[in-house]
């Protein structure tokens, strides 16, 4: 029973995780893209379209990388080419997503999905408890953990990471060292355009294998709400997508066992424990200040 | 080939005018290739889209009744923006609005009295308003980024009416439908014109807009949201407070949204319903940019937005293309508003491969 209610959590968290991770690339480069949610459900109407018609999820899964890093492209363009503002093109990329992926994937409501199968590690699985719960997961989760280890490693211990913190700092110097600014921007939007997809995937193979129009329900938001808690450091991240994870699990449960409390107060926890967390995150003025990329959400055109 | 910004010495007035029309016509480009990709006639499909749904007049009432909300919500919205306030939340405040203007209707259906329908307008206004302050509060109290904030409200918000809806507030003789009893003909906001279903929420739209307008032109408030929008710092020089700011355009834009909710349950709907929006809240942030944030301006760009939802409607009936599409054209029409903007501030250079970077003036 416990245990199967913990893969239910790691099934619930990993999207957040996944997306919040690719967002936090691109915050640190000091690109705010308020778009995850739309390149999340890009990446899951792409990831059932090519499950269906090759039958592998895994080609699924990088159809939903691939869409979510195409679409985010767009996002690029108009914020570092043509230096729109990055709140209002992020908002429009949640509208066109939204409808977009609504228009690709209408032929595929009530379409039956293929379900992306766990990969049982050998021996590991064999530890009591632990070993069914971390080591039988499918290639997301793995993934999702790799992440987590390799952005720390690349933020914190690479040269290319400590190019885009300092862009993300100040893009005036950076620019001024010789750094191509806008050129690692385009990256990091895109790698974070990836993982949304990647988490939009999840959603459409692991999490429900089905597509339903809509069907990320705001997690896109939570993602980017994820990366504020996390003070933009990946392992932080991580405790804060399985918070949520739990809490989503936690009101599906209560409104399986039927506690008499309305079913709508419960499906809205996640959103109010996302306001509460927030609070107690932003209320010192002077942390936020010191762990904010000062870049943040700031246009930037080169001087020549 | 490459792209290149030049800040133009001061903002283009030829393309403050031209850039949303530049945008439009671009939208239609493209919807005319979405159309062919559907393997619909493009003219055709275009034509039915956005033309047959103006040519009869029981359509331009309908017209009216969906640019009210849009009008409405994004004149509220231009403020906020303006003063770099970003409330994404209006469906939520729409719906609160909704939901509290119809508090005496539903509570007292044998109340029939001429005061019934200003009473619950302003009931609408105050539940839209308080609901706003929510991230305003935060935001000025706990420096909570509003974004998020008020966007998680609107899930609760919505949650919170389907929950009196189905519960609390249905109507017991209604055959378990989730809907409240009828409102009483004095709680329901008249037509404006014998001819049509049009109601008054089109009028208080459009005063909203011309009073929002004088404000932002001719008041100091106006003023002080723009110095604060421009730059919180010179806006601490000039006296004005960015906190009680926070305050004035998220209470503005939420009283706004409140109205457009309670108008539009009132004047349209006659009862209250889990679903009351096709998602005015989130369109009238594209008719906020349509209409470059000017109050005017957005009220021509509401009867745009509002034409794509009546062409959704029309289209899915004569040559049965999905009424998604709408959404498409609604996405696609902000992306090129956005793009189209540069110009009034830059000057685009193309700049082919090998060819040298420009070269440096005096």
């Amino acid at each position: 029973m416990f245990e199967a209610i913990l893969l239910t959590v790691i099934t619930a968290s990993t999207p957040l995780v996944v997306a919040a991770l690719g967002e936090l690339v691109a915050e640190r480069s000091g690109v705010l893209n308020l778009g995850v949610e739309g390149m999340m459900i890009m990446g899951a109407v792409f990831a059932f379209a090519a499950t269906r018609y090759t039958g592998s999820p895994y080609i699924g899964i990088l159809a939903g990388i691939a869409g979510g890093a195409l679409f985010s492209l767009l996002f690029g363009f108009l914020t570092l080419t043509l230096v729109a503002n990055q709140v209002a093109t992020g908002l429009a990329l949640t509208i066109l997503g939204l409808g977009l992926s609504g228009q690709i994937g209408e032929s595929f409501v009530g379409q039956p999905g293929i379900k992306l199968q766990p990969i049982v590690i050998p021996l590991l699985s064999e530890i009591p408890f632990l070993g069914k719960v971390l080591f039988s997961q499918d290639l997301i989760f793995y993934l999702s953990i790799a992440l987590i280890i390799g952005i720390h490693w690349f933020l914190f211990r690479s040269r290319a990471g400590l190019k885009l913190r300092a862009i993300g700092d100040n893009h005036g110097s950076a620019h001024a060292l010789g750094i191509h600014v806008i050129r690692m921007r385009y990256l990091a939007v895109m790698f974070g355009g990836a993982c949304a997809g990647l988490a939009g995937a999840q959603l459409s193979l692991v999490y429900t294998p089905q597509w339903v129009e809509n069907m990320s329900a705001g997690r896109g938001w939570i993602a980017l709400a994820l990366v504020v808690f996390a003070s933009w450091r990946p392992w932080r991240v991580l405790a804060g997508g399985y918070l949520f994870g739990t809490v989503t699990i936690g009101q599906l449960h209560a409104q399986a066992f039927g506690i008499g409390v309305p079913t709508q107060l419960l499906s809205a926890l996640p959103y109010a424990a996302t306001i509460v967390v927030l609070i107690i995150i932003s209320h010192n003025r002077r942390t936020t200040l010191i762990n904010t990329p000062a870049s943040l959400g700031k246009p930037f055109v080169p001087d020549r | 080939m490459r792209i290149e910004l030049e800040k133009r010495p001061r903002i283009s007035g030829l393309f403050s005018i031209l850039s949303p029309l530049l945008a439009l016509a671009l939208t239609l480009v493209f919807g005319a290739i979405m159309f062919s990709l559907l393997g619909k006639d493009p003219i055709d499909a275009l034509y039915s889209f956005f033309v047959e749904s103006l040519l009869e007049v029981w359509s331009l009432h309908e017209l009216a009744i969906k640019a009210a909300p849009l009008i409405l919500i994004a004149v509220g919205l231009s403020v906020c923006f303006r003063s770099n306030n970003w409330n994404i939340g209006a469906e939520g405040q729409f719906t609160m609005g909704a939901i509290a203007g119809s508090i005496l209707p539903v509570m007292n259906p044998e109340w029939h009295s001429p005061m019934i329908l200003p009473l619950m307008l302003v009931m609408g206004m105050i539940g839209g308003a308080l609901y706003a302050g929510i991230p305003a509060l935060l935001k000025t109290r706990f420096n909570t980024n509003e974004i998020l904030t008020s966007l998680m409200l609107v899930y609760i918000a919505q949650l919170y009416l389907d929950w009196l809806t189905r519960g609390p507030w249905r109507d017991p003789q209604g055959y378990n439908f989730p809907q409240t009893k009828a409102f009483v003909t004095e709680a329901v906001l008249p037509e404006i014109l014998a001819s049509g279903r049009a109601h008054w929420a089109f009028i208080f739209a459009i005063v909203a807009a011309i009073a929002v307008w004088f404000m932002m032109r001719f008041m100091l408030k106006g003023f002080e949201v723009s110095v604060l929008g421009q730059s919180e710092r010179a806006g601490r020089f000039a006296g004005f407070s960015a906190r009680r700011m926070v305050w004035f355009s998220m209470l503005l834009s939420g009283a706004l949204a409140g109205l457009a909710g309670i108008s539009e349950v009132s004047g349209s709907i006659g009862h209250l319903q889990p679903i009351i929006s096709p998602g005015y809240g989130f369109t009238a942030i594209i008719v906020a940019f349509l209409g470059r944030l000017n109050p005017l301006g957005i009220i021509a760009a509401g009867l745009v937005l509002a034409l794509t939802y009546l062409g959704g409607e029309a289209a899915q009936l004569s040559i049965g293309i999905s009424d998604k599409v709408a959404r498409v054209f609604q996405g696609l029409l902000l992306f090129f508003v956005l793009s189209c903007d540069t110009l009034i501030h830059y000057r685009i250079r193309l700049i082919f491969a090998g060819a040298k970077p420009a070269e440096a003036r005096g």
